[in-house]
């Protein structure tokens, strides 16, 4: 695997030898675990050793909560209470899920962050990144239905907002609706059906992350500076290069322990408070909520959904070029999934030749504000739909697009990139020997 | 500069998702120093058999906790009733049994019975169900503090009435400075003095209020003191760990970048 020059595992004893014949499993995890990693990676590279163990902590915990949940509407909520009162660690687990699905959400919006900083999803590494996004969109399906299960205020009521979004589809909406929904309301087909995809969709995803894995190990890692791997020969790769077992397994095991002490001492000492109190009333169809709000990881794109209310002038100039088609309903249900879509077509849309922003001196400045205004979409997507909340959501989503559709595009061509450095082992060789220790060693040979 | 963005991460992720979490705000509602408050709180046994014994003699005539086991009332952690205590306490109500196809006396295998009256919520969850603090400014950050507040919230409202009444299609409605838009169906359940305790424990309206609260937190939170204590070891044991991986890192690691220090 992967184009970096390295060594591959030679199989030794005569039964290794044999095997290797017949089904060469061992060389294919030799290959993964010791991919030659750019030695400059910093913090930030961690995120993926987290979000691999939040799946496999969803999978484990999700598999033995599903033992005892029961998907009936009549049912639901006694049985959620049946595991956090009678089953042997059922509380936990019920805790360990639920706050999972948070830690899942914190990891991956860290990891596409780094990713739009560093540029890791320029070319060619464009497939791992449409497979991330492809990954993304699938744990925010899984997790909106897992949501509903438990089957309380909140989950009957999200369910209800959320599947309304495709009952704003011009001419097919109503019918999609209901189609998805198995009736014409949130009911038992509902449910029933959002515990069974709720099963599957992180399989599926299990799926896509072993393609995103062997994209990237074809591709090599990103690294901070966004200069490739030199690749001419062995040596040279390995003066940029450590295998990844043990430099990077050791280390990301390191952040995913710290990360973790946190994880428990929430679900330990406050695992109800990423939640919302009105999930602890079952579901009742005759009693709406006052606010309606979705888990904290849906708010942005919640917000950017609520933002194009009917006097916006966008959303009436699209009304009326469209014949009113276009209501401001639809208009807010494309401007969310355009929102996922721009950020998926990145790699297409900046038109810089350099990676990483720690080399693009404009673009440093524009990214942080795309990083403070997700956080104001955030929180705006919290407080009800009233001033001065509309025009605040309106400037955040707006600018959600612009830096993605003017701003990328734009700055490839207006920018004057820094200086980079000529390989990763210079910038290592700076980082670990300070700012002012100038040209790497090349000298010494590589081990 | 990623560690910045790493720690406003975790800084605004708790800063924002409580601001939905804190709920519809009523009145402004007091925090209160429970027992089981904190990282190492836990019930007060007393308390929990004062706050039974309120529930049952003045809470359950129209409310229910359909989702709580009889018998979880000897459990440890909880109210800790010795098992003959439990049993004779599950005589005390009447369950309808499918397979009798009529009334009996519960047995502690069964659940408490659900709400008398249809307006009546359940109280099983209603700790969970209900947050005491928002602020500041919405923003929910003082619940990392105080807690979510709901037992606070009960105690508030069962000591928010102000006496004044007034009649909406039929039904009377009264005062309560917590309760979310200012009335309440519920006629003031405690007055101070409603009952008497075995072991002359206070009965004013604040200390039934409070006892009242803190059984109601145990109903919706049973294995409170075992969730606490499980995270105080995993917390402990990924401390351990942490410290053990960011020395094994760096012994890994020391030769690597030896090669590059200057000289």
């Amino acid at each position: 695997m992967g184009g970096i020059p390295h060594d591959h595992y030679e199989p030794k004893a005569k039964w290794e030898k044999g095997l290797a014949k017949r089904l060469p499993i061992v060389g294919l995890m030799y290959d993964t675990l010791m991919i030659p990693t750019p030695k400059n990676l910093n913090w930030m590279w961690i995120w993926g050793i987290v979000l691999t163990f939040c799946l496999a902590l969803q999978i484990i915990t999700g598999i033995v909560l599903a033992m005892h949940y029961t998907p009936h509407v009549d049912n639901a909520f006694a049985s959620v209470e049946h595991i956090m009162r009678n089953v042997n660690g059922g509380a936990m687990l019920r805790y360990l899920h639920m706050n999972g699905a948070s830690l899942f959400f914190v990891a991956v919006y860290a990891h596409i962050f780094r990713g739009l900083y560093y540029g890791s999803y320029k070319a060619p590494r464009e497939i791992t990144w449409v497979i991330g996004m492809l990954i993304y969109l699938l744990m925010m399906g899984t997790a909106f239905m897992g949501y509903v299960l438990p089957w309380g205020q909140m989950s009957f009521w999200g369910a209800t907002v959320i599947t309304g979004l495709f009952g704003a589809i011009p001419f097919v909406g109503d019918a999609l609706q209901t189609w998805l929904l198995g009736g014409p309301a949130v009911d038992n087909a509902t449910l029933n059906r959002f515990f069974s995809l709720h099963y599957l969709l992180p399989f599926v995803i299990a799926g896509l992350v072993i393609l995103h894995i062997w994209a990237f190990h074809t591709t090599g890692n990103n690294n901070p500076t966004g200069v490739e791997v030199r690749r001419g020969s062995k040596e040279e790769a390995e003066k940029d290069t450590l295998p990844f077992w043990p430099y990077f397994v050791i280390k990301d095991l390191f952040a995913l322990a710290v990360i973790l002490a946190v994880f428990f001492a929430i679900v330990g000492y406050m695992p109800n408070y990423l939640g919302h109190p009105d999930n602890y009333i079952e579901a009742n169809a005759l009693a709406t909520p006052a606010h309606i709000v979705p888990e904290w990881y849906f708010l942005p794109f919640y917000a950017i959904l609520r933002a194009f209310t009917p006097d916006v002038w966008i959303v009436m100039f699209a009304s009326w070029i469209s014949g009113g088609i276009i209501d401001a309903a639809f208009f807010g249900v494309v401007a969310m999934f355009g929102a996922i879509l721009v950020l998926a077509l990145a790699p297409w849309l900046d038109t810089s030749s350099v990676r990483s922003a720690r080399y693009r001196p404009m673009l440093k400045w524009w990214f942080w504000l795309l990083v403070i205004d997700f956080f104001v979409l955030m929180w705006v997507g919290s407080r009800p739909a009233e001033e001065p909340y509309n025009t605040i959501s309106l400037i955040a989503s707006t600018y959600w697009f612009v830096y993605f559709l003017v701003i990328l595009p734009l700055l490839g061509v207006i920018e004057k990139p820094d200086a980079q450095p000529a390989t990763i082992e210079e910038d290592f060789a700076a980082h670990v020997g300070g700012k002012d220790a100038g040209a790497a060693p090349s000298a010494q040979p590589a081990e | 500069m990623f560690k910045k963005l790493a720690a406003s991460v975790v800084a605004a992720v708790m800063l924002s998702t409580s601001a939905f979490a804190a709920g519809a705000p009523g009145g402004h509602v007091e925090n209160v120093d429970f027992s089981f408050d904190g990282p190492f709180g836990s019930y007060d046994q007393n308390q929990l058999q004062r706050g039974l014994q309120i529930y049952t003699e003045i809470c359950a005539a129209c409310h229910g906790l359909k989702f709580v086991p009889i018998r979880t009332l000897g459990y440890e952690g909880g109210p800790e009733l010795p098992e003959a205590q439990v049993r004779a306490y599950a005589e005390f109500y009447e369950v309808f049994d499918p397979e009798l196809d009529d009334f009996r006396a519960a047995t502690p295998a069964d659940h408490f019975p659900a709400s008398n009256l249809e307006n009546a919520p359940d109280l099983s969850l209603m700790a969970k169900a209900r947050a005491g603090f928002h602020g500041p400014y919405g923003l929910g950050i003082n619940q990392l503090m105080n807690g979510i507040g709901g037992a606070e919230y009960i105690a508030a409202l069962l000591q928010g009435y102000t006496g004044e009444e007034k009649e909406e299609a039929g039904v009377v409605l009264y005062e309560n400075t917590i309760m979310p838009g200012g009335w309440i169906a519920m006629a003031p359940p405690l007055w101070g003095d409603d009952l008497e305790f075995a072991d002359g424990h206070a009965t004013d309206l604040h200390h039934l209020a409070e006892d009242v609260s803190a059984f109601l937190m145990w109903t919706a939170e049973p294995k409170l003191i075992a969730r606490k204590q499980a995270g105080f070891v995993g917390v402990v044991f990924l401390t351990i760990l942490s410290v053990l991986l960011y020395l094994t890192n760096k012994r890994i690691w020391a030769p690597v970048k030896a090669r590059y220090k200057k000289k």
